[in-house]
């Protein structure tokens, strides 16, 4: 994607250097600026759904992890009014789904929780519980997914689909009702396997898919976000390069064969 | 399998291409009446496509069904305007009836019944869909006389007794359905002469034609009011092999209905306002994008094009130019959409063009730039389209004659609920909200909305308001409600709208509305306090900045522009003085009466609790 044209970006006053073509995340990531997120993940397609990321460009609030950083481009990142942003997108998230941490297996290295602690989002809040009921498919031998801790981030959707080549997840359903699907009657039914990189924790940033038998690895106290707050990886490291792996990823290319043919084939049903 | 022959007929109908879903879907369930998991799995390993991706394709839109449905499904338009009009009783006919509630299945696997959003005939409300059927002007006895007579033929036609006006009894289409045009303007609606503007575009080079329009200055009436010209000069300068011309006919704002007069009186000038455009940016593909509301025009709509053919007006080679060796070649396609109001999105609309869930893309790349499989593409609405050959035609300063500076030309308006003259009126631009009141005959008016659910409710303050870009925009839907209704179960009843509308892609628009509808239903109980209108507008407020795409950018405004232009109907309904700063109102005082029904004092007003 990179052009390595270099260009300059202003971010809460800060002047830094970036890629043309690199995402404002990534260009901030380089720097060791922390913009928060839950659907993208390192690898990964970047989706720009949970908008956890949002960020202002000259006036206008955009998810900074698909949003092209353009040469001098004044962004807000922690201001009130964005940081005030983010937290409420945070709360949505966790009154949209059935949230109990303390029985959890995913809590201390869940992203949803940690992105509470460091927003400082403690108490209950004024939103309503929409409480779902979404079954449980505990059908693989191996792998488990509670859908109502589910974020809808996708991010086993796109790992699935562009690392493993598998497919094992799509979205079904819209709006409120729309959730994870499982190619098949249930998981057991699908090609799903342990190892991969779906199921992997990197994947599933909350306690959603499981790994059976792995419950509770790690003792509180020495769990991933204990002591380091979430992205902390990040601030603390200025070298981008040491950050994440490059995955290839399917896209639809413009020059791929279109058979005209097909495509333009005027053939419409009448009604029947 | 049971069915392997018509489902392998159909996917190879399309060439087994999974780009042609929607239009797979369609087929097979027009002849099985719904998309079972085997047929899923079926459609899958023949376009090479899995399983869960067709399901997510089925359960994105309203009109694929996972279950199994009667012959006859009924999808009866739950919008407010109908509400108003009587449908809570035709729904309870409908019920009766049958047998059935809303969801249901009769056991002879007759029927079944749905309700959907707008369907497009809010000057005819209550109105329902019956498969492809539309029937209009609902009342309780002319719905048992319907089921009474499909019961005993069997046979849609023949619930159409008298056809409607103008085209609606046309061979082809043969409907109810009326088009109510009530006022014809200058330049759509009036008489016109096909074909003289794209012919006068054919004695033209290309760039000139986009000059007129944007000499012309006009702006795109799809809603967003942006410049044509522009777009397709965009379109025009990116390098590529292909280009697409697309229509937007997907017309889903509740209270439009003026793209489905002009599919059904002016087909034609929107095929030759295409074709224009496909000429002007170096165009070989043109596809309309139908809502599957309007099915009942798509054979006569086919019939056009086939028209058009065989006048050499589409296809190959449509214009030669020996000597400066040109061709230029053009045809259209015609996706029907299955129900989703976020289609309208432009890139929504790609999406499902390219047989896809219809989410929106991210912007950039524009479409203009990278849009139907990554090709330039122009997206424009049907009154849009319509106009181009006119202006080509009549040329630019006819067309600013028309209308204001700021917004040449003229507006299609379908003005719909309490009115005695509902239907399609043609007004330059700049005309008052007032002026457009009373000719249509307002009962009583006390608010309007205007543009549709994502527009604003305007109160008598605002009736000297002109309609146009630059003051009051609207893509064509003016609501009026007269003083006997409730502003807050209209609002009520958009958030509904929205909430059954948003795509889910992103957590504001998919989460939010469901809780800024909750927080309204709260002070419609008379559970409100102050807080709470501050509550709605920093949820509003977030939900609209952070949103990703122009349905959330809108849902919160029937909240918030009912608080700002109607306040007083909040205030009465809350527990407390709306403003709690005014003199003489103690907040202390306020509270006691809450202290006493609690049984237990506030954790906010009282500080001494300890409170946060
Ligand atoms: C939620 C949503 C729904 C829309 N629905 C429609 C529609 O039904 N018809 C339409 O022409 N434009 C609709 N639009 C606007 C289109 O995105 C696009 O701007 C328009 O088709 C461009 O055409 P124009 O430039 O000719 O106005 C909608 C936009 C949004 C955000
Ligand atoms: S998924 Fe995360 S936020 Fe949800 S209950 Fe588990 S730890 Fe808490
Ligand atoms: S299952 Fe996990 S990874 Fe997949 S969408 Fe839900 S939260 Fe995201
Ligand atoms: S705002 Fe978000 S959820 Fe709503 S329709 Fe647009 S993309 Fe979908
Ligand atoms: S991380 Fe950017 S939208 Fe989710
Ligand atoms: S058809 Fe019911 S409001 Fe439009």
């Amino acid at each position: 994607m990179s052009d390595n044209k270099k260009i300059t970006l202003t971010i809460d006053g800060k002047t830094i250097q970036a890629e043309s073509g690199q995402s404002i995340m990534n260009a901030c990531d380089a720097q060791g600026i922390y913009i928060p997120r839950l659907c993208d993940s390192t690898g990964l397609v970047p989706q720009g759904s949970c908008r956890v990321c949002s960020v202002k460009v000259n006036g206008r609030v955009v998810a900074a992890c698909t949003q092209p950083a353009e040469d001098g481009a004044n962004i807000e990142h922690e201001s009130d009014e964005i940081q005030g942003y983010r937290k409420d997108l945070v709360r949505m998230l966790f009154h949209e789904g059935n949230h109990l941490c303390p029985i959890c297996e995913a809590s201390g290295r869940c992203e949803l929780q940690a992105m509470a602690y460091r927003f400082g989002i403690s108490q209950a809040t004024t939103y309503p519980y929409l409480q779902p009921v979404r079954p449980v498919d505990a059908s693989h031998p191996d792998i488990a997914l509670d859908n109502n801790r589910c974020i809808l981030c996708g991010r086993c959707i796109r790992a699935s689909r562009d690392v493993d080549g598998k497919n094992v997840f799509e979205y079904v359903g819209r709006g409120i009702h729309k959730r994870i699907g499982v190619n098949g009657d249930c998981l057991a039914d699908t090609n799903a396997d342990l190892n991969d990189y779906a199921m992997s924790l990197e994947v599933c940033p909350v306690g959603c898919i499981i790994r059976k038998g792995e419950g509770f690895f790690s003792p509180v106290g020495e769990r991933q976000y204990d002591s380091d707050k979430i992205g902390s990886n990040i601030e603390n490291h200025t070298a981008h390069s040491s950050l994440g792996k490059l995955i290839k990823v399917h896209q639809i290319d413009p020059n791929d064969a279109i058979h005209d043919d097909i495509d333009q084939s005027n053939v419409n049903e009448d009604k029947s | 399998m049971e069915h392997r022959k018509l489902i392998e007929t159909s996917c190879s109908h399309f060439n087994n291409d999974p780009r042609r879903m929607l239009d797979i879907l369609w087929q097979i369930q027009n002849s099985l009446g719904w998309i079972s998991p085997d047929t899923m799995e079926l459609i899958a390993q023949l376009t090479n496509t899995y399983r869960v991706e067709v399901e997510g394709v089925v359960t994105f839109y309203a009109f694929f069904m996972s279950k199994p449905q009667g012959q006859f499904v009924i999808h009866l338009c739950e919008d407010i305007i109908d509400r108003y009009a009587g449908m809570l009783p035709v729904q309870n006919a409908f019920e009766q009836i049958l047998g059935i509630k809303v969801g249901e299945t009769t056991k002879d696997g007759l029927f079944s019944l749905h309700l959907t959003s707008c369907i497009g005939m809010s000057d005819q409300a209550p109105a329902a869909l019956i498969n492809d059927m539309v029937v209009t002007n609902l009342s309780p006895n002319k719905t048992k006389i319907l089921i009474r007579t499909l019961k005993k033929t069997r046979n849609l036609a023949s619930l159409v007794k008298t056809f409607g006006d103008g085209n609606n009894s046309h061979e082809l289409i043969k409907s109810m359905v009326n088009n109510n045009i009530l006022l014809k303007g200058d330049v759509l609606l009036g008489d016109i002469n096909i074909n003289a503007g794209l012919n006068k575009a054919f004695s033209l080079p290309p760039e000139e034609v986009i000059a007129t329009v944007q000499a012309s200055n006009f702006k795109g009436r799809g809603g967003a009011g942006y410049s044509s010209a522009k777009k397709w000069l965009a379109a025009a300068a990116t390098q590529a092999d292909k280009r697409f011309v697309i229509c937007n006919a997907d017309e889903g704002e509740p209270g439009t209905f003026k793209d489905r007069v002009l599919l059904t009186e002016r087909a034609e000038l929107l095929f030759e306002g295409m074709t224009t455009v496909a000429y002007a940016i170096g165009s070989q593909h043109g596809i309309l994008y139908l809502r599957a509301e309007y099915r009942y025009l798509l054979p006569y709509l086919e019939s056009l094009l086939t028209k058009r053919r065989n006048e050499g007006l589409l296809g190959t080679d449509i214009l030669v130019d020996e000597t400066e060796n040109t061709r230029f070649s053009f045809d259209i396609r015609i996706q029907l959409g299955a129900g989703a109001y976020i289609c309208g999105e432009e890139t929504s609309l790609i999406s499902s063009c390219e047989g896809k869930r219809g989410e929106p893309k991210n912007k950039p790349p524009f479409p203009a730039v990278s849009g139907y499989l990554g090709y330039p593409t122009v997206v424009n609405n049907v009154e849009t389209f319509c106009n181009i050959p006119r202006i080509v035609d009549k040329g630019a300063e006819w067309f600013t004659s028309i209308g204001t500076p700021e917004s040449s030309g003229t507006k299609l308006l379908s003005v719909c609920g309490d009115c005695t003259r509902p239907g399609i009126y043609e007004f330059p631009m700049g005309i008052t909200l007032g002026e457009v009141l009373s000719l249509a005959g307002a009962k009583d008016p006390e608010a309007i909305q205007i543009g549709g659910a994502s527009g604003v409710m305007v109160g008598r303050a605002d009736f000297e308001r002109q309609l146009c870009f630059e003051d009051l925009p609207t893509a064509g839907a003016i609501m009026i409600f007269s003083s006997q209704r409730n502003i807050l179960e209209i609002a009520d009843y958009f958030m509904h709208f929205f909430i059954e509308e948003s795509c889910g892609y992103c957590t504001p628009c998919r989460v939010g509305n469901v809780f800024l509808k909750q927080g309204l239903e709260k002070i419609m109980a008379g559970k409100g306090e102050t807080s709470d209108l501050k509550y709605l507008q920093d949820l509003g407020k977030t939900i609209i900045q952070t949103s990703r795409c122009g349905l959330g950018h809108s849902s919160p405004k029937p909240i918030l522009s009912t608080m700002k232009n109607f306040p007083l109907v909040y205030a009465a309904l809350l527990k407390e003085h709306p403003d709690g700063r005014q003199a003489g109102f103690n907040i202390q005082h306020a509270l006691d009466e809450s202290r006493i029904i609690a049984k237990r004092r506030s954790i906010v007003f009282d500080p001494d609790l300890g409170g946060d």
